[in-house]
């Protein structure tokens, strides 16, 4: 759409910062958990974990805390960052975005990771681009560290 | 002197892309009028039959307007205003 960054169409995301994610989601579980992987504007690379308290504490919705959201939206501000992923977990069905996720996304440029815990044994996490009520499912490329993973242009550290 | 308003990314298709705009007004609802005369559209994010959508967060500097009157909420020359989409689901 006009004005927004074009996609890579992948998620490239570190090994423990998927851990975190998934650690978070079955700690707050049956209640959604929810949180932002900020990370510098322009390369796509999620970096700094912040979990965030679901105001809503429901097994079937999630809501930042508004004075939550407004320092979180600060601080990134001033780190010149954005929210490179922002996820929440399902703890009845399936990781994939609900009507309402899809009515309320309102970051286009972001990954929208969904964490299902369901499963006590095994979970499940998927990524998507939310943008005008289209959601697209990318793949999510797992690394142990960005300083080889392609990520981009600007994070190819040999040949050039 | 004027007041600051903070645009998030999502209605920056309103604002050619800028970040921070210039508003004037002793209310909310008078800044987001003015708001809509320079950046058609934008009001229409962000109103509904006269109140506030429920996932749209205002502040006034630091402070929730829906605890301050919401679009009745007083700003000041100087003041920042900042608007961010709720981040919510199911």
């Amino acid at each position: 759409m006009g004005g927004f960054r074009t996609m890579d169409g992948v998620l490239v995301i570190r090994r423990d910062l998927v851990e975190a994610m998934v650690a978070h989601a079955r700690r707050d579980h049956p209640d959604e958990a929810c949180g932002v992987i900020a990370g510098p504007d322009g390369p796509d690379r999620p970096e700094r974990f912040v979990p965030m308290v679901n105001a809503a504490r429901s097994p079937t919705f999630y809501e930042f805390e508004s004075g939550d959201l407004l320092r979180l939206y600060r601080e990134m501000a001033r780190n010149d960052e954005v929210p490179v992923v922002i996820y929440h977990s399902h703890t009845a069905t399936e990781a994939y975005p609900s009507r309402t996720d899809i009515r309320l996304a309102s970051e286009p440029d972001a990954h929208y990771v969904l964490v299902s815990t369901r499963d006590p044994a095994q979970h499940e996490l998927r990524s998507y681009r939310i943008v005008e009520g289209r959601v697209t499912e990318e793949p999510v490329e797992v690394v142990e560290s960005y300083m080889f993973a392609h990520t981009g242009a600007d994070d190819v550290p040999d040949c050039r | 002197m004027a007041v600051f308003v903070s645009i998030p990314t999502i209605l920056r298709t309103h604002t050619g892309g800028a970040k921070t705009v210039e508003s004037t007004g002793k209310t909310l609802g008078e800044i987001i009028d003015d708001l809509d005369e320079h950046h058609a559209g934008i009001k229409a994010r962000l109103v509904t039959n006269g109140s506030l959508h429920r996932f749209v967060n205002v502040y006034v500097n630091d402070e929730d307007v829906r605890f301050a009157g919401g679009l009745d909420a007083a700003v000041n020359d100087g003041d920042t205003v900042t608007i961010l989409p709720a981040v919510a689901g199911g």
